[in-house]
């Protein structure tokens, strides 16, 4: 067993992804350095045809991928901050993701959007602070959201592996966690498959990300009072909705925590689809950021728009009471 | 190559002659953006092209895909949204494509090819052993795009082997150059330390010729140049207008834009008999190409998002 923290898992998928593939390469801004402690070293390891600094051209390099990509390349794109997708949503949901419907199946698009450190860093206020994943997974490119180390390695790996646009969202959250991990057991996560972080027998609570862990912390509190299972997506899209139904109709109760906004949010869907083919036996619940929220600078106020572990128990005792 | 640029140029002429009859008769739905009066410019680019270099093309871009090596026939398949064609139904006159002749589609957002090229285009030299260019295709509106102009940006940084061709017919769908573009169209390639030159986009040998000038400093490893054509879209920006009749260009300009007609200028300097063979020839083939694209099947519904993924999904 080693300590693997979550930020070197996913250097550790990338060099592994880039040691057994020549077509894969990284590029994005100040990674030769890397400002984002994730291609940290690999300059010196790979070349500066495989690590590629860019100019500040998010939508010219994105679509230079997709074009690379066509040509039979697998580029890593990583964005600095969650935002710079907005810029790029042009050349990621209408350009890489629609080649394959719309050439016939003739192209293929394999390129990784990842994003470390997507989410509240706290205090980096209105531009710096978004978790727009649910946006990716509307106009279904395919969207994933690791919580664990050895989630984020193998869901990076998978990512690169794909033959379609896939984006990697790494939670701010998420990144300092550590986990004890047996390095020689880390392997590709499928997408689509959700799983089961601590059994329960009376509520699902379903965690996006770092909220995995805020779950986890929650399920320990109410211990004896509440038997909560922890059920993570780790794909927003495809999502495991079978594998959320079998915790559900076992439980028959359901919140979702999700570090994004309510309205039109993917809390909304998981609880839409629920509602729709899945036994509950109370109205369910979600614990999201206010609809159509901006995060405002000051401490206080960017706390008071996240989700927290006290709504979530709040939540949890509402639903088990019904 | 006189004759095959004539063939080209009346080839693509009769294909969109015989597109906006289909609109017309409504075998094709949803319109096109006829290439008429444009067509020398894909005729000398792609004469400048080998079978595996890659194009990117615009909302405008039949006579890209013709030039560069689509079947006609399958060609106008998909312009009829048949299984049959190019992209088996699922991409129309915006996203026409056939990767197999180097083809990366047509592009229904203005400036959008410029950086696809530019990336395909710096793969095949990542992958070496070849010389292998891209070509990406676009009009005066797409000058003012910042997606374009970041991917030649790039391209100039890393000299990448891709040729920037603007098509400037003057107007930005009815947006006068003049109105959208502040400085010069070359100016702005200067500004990256692109070589650029400008060209008479009606006269298919003349842009044949710069086209291959260009083409070949790109193989040479000298990175990207800038092309640009000067043209006249003789027919409306979209087969909407035919409808709609907005007015925006000078009746005169209208009349004197047209005398210049790259058809005729190809034409005049073959013997009348082999003209008159290559226009039986393409007459027969686009007669085939319509018998065969009204009556192949049409898609199944039940396969409407088939190709989405390259990879499975589940639902």
């Amino acid at each position: 067993m080693a300590r693997l923290s979550y930020l070197k898992a996913l250097q550790r998928a990338l060099i592994d992804e880039m040691s057994r593939d020549e077509s894969v390469f990284v590029l994005g801004e100040d990674i030769r350095v890397g400002v984002n402690n994730v291609t940290t070293g690999l300059l010196a390891k790979f070349g500066p045809q495989r690590v590629l600094d860019t100019p500040l051209s998010e939508q010219g390099f994105t679509s230079f991928a997709t074009g690379a990509a066509l040509a039979g390349m697998r580029p890593v794109i990583e964005f600095q901050i969650p935002s710079l997708l907005f810029l790029v949503f042009e050349q990621i949901a209408n350009q890489a993701h629609k080649f394959s419907l719309m050439t016939g199946g003739q192209a293929r698009v394999p390129v990784t959007y990842f994003v470390p450190g997507s989410g509240s860093k706290t205090g980096w206020a209105g531009q710096h602070s978004d978790h727009p994943y649910g946006l990716f997974a509307h106009v279904g490119v395919k969207t994933v959201v690791p919580a664990t180390p050895a989630d984020a390695y193998g869901l990076f790996v998978s990512a690169i592996r794909e033959d379609d646009p896939v984006v990697i969202f790494a939670p701010a959250g998420s990144l300092g966690v550590r986990d004890d991990v047996d390095l020689e057991t880390l392997s590709a996560v499928p997408l689509g498959v959700g799983t089961i972080h601590r059994p329960g027998s009376d509520v699902t609570v379903v965690a996006v990300g770092h909220h995995v862990q805020t779950a986890l912390a929650v399920a320990d509190q109410l211990e004896g009072e509440i038997s909560v299972e922890v059920w993570d997506p780790r794909s927003l899209y495809p999502f495991d909705w079978s594998g959320l139904a079998e915790s559900v109709n076992r439980t028959g109760r359901l919140v979702v925590i999700d570090d994004s906004n309510r309205h039109c949010g993917i809390a909304g869907e998981i609880l839409a689809t629920a509602a729709e083919q899945m036994r509950l036996t109370a109205p369910p619940r979600r614990v999201t950021r206010p609809s159509g929220a901006v995060l405002p600078f000051a401490l206080a106020l960017d706390l008071a728009c996240q989700p927290d572990a006290e709504q979530l128990v709040t939540a949890v005792r509402e639903v088990a009471k019904d | 190559m006189e004759a095959s640029l004539y063939r080209m140029v009346r080839l693509i002429r009769r294909f969109e002659e015989r597109c906006v009859e289909l609109v017309r008769s409504g075998d094709i739905i949803g319109g096109i953006h006829p290439y008429i009066g444009q067509e020398a410019i894909a005729a000398g680019v792609c004469a400048a092209l080998r079978f595996d270099d890659i194009i990117t093309s615009t909302h405008r871009g039949h006579g890209h895909v013709l030039a560069k090596g689509a079947d006609p026939i399958r060609m106008l398949a998909e312009l009829c949204g048949k299984v049959t064609g190019l992209n088996r139904g699922r991409g129309g006159s915006m996203h026409a494509a056939d990767f197999s002749k180097g083809i990366f589609g047509a592009n229904g957002i203005v400036g959008a090819g410029g950086a696809i090229a530019t990336g395909a285009a710096w793969a095949f030299l990542r992958q070496g052993g070849g010389d292998k260019v891209a070509v990406s295709f676009f009009g005066d509106g797409a000058v003012s795009q910042g997606v374009l102009l970041e991917a030649m940006n790039l391209a100039a940084l890393w000299k990448v082997p891709v040729l920037f061709v603007c098509e400037n017919n003057g107007y930005a769908t009815t947006l006068t150059v003049s109105e959208s573009v502040a400085g010069t169209i070359c100016g702005r390639a200067s500004a990256f330390g692109i070589p650029s030159s400008t060209v008479d986009g009606m006269d298919a040998a003349v842009v044949f010729e710069a086209a291959s000038a260009a083409v070949e400093s790109a193989r040479r490893g000298e990175g990207p140049a800038f092309l640009e054509c000067l043209t006249y879209r003789f027919d409306a920006h979209h087969t909407w207008e035919h409808k709609a009749r907005v007015r925006y260009r000078p009746a005169e300009e209208e009349v004197s834009g047209r005398l210049r007609d790259p058809v005729e200028i190809a034409g005049g300097r073959l013997d009348p008999a082999e003209r008159e063979s290559i226009d039986e020839a393409i007459e027969a083939l686009l007669d085939e190409a319509v018998a065969f694209a009204t009556t192949s099947p049409a898609p199944d519904p039940s396969t409407a998002l088939d190709y989405l993924y390259g990879s499975a999904v589940l639902p």
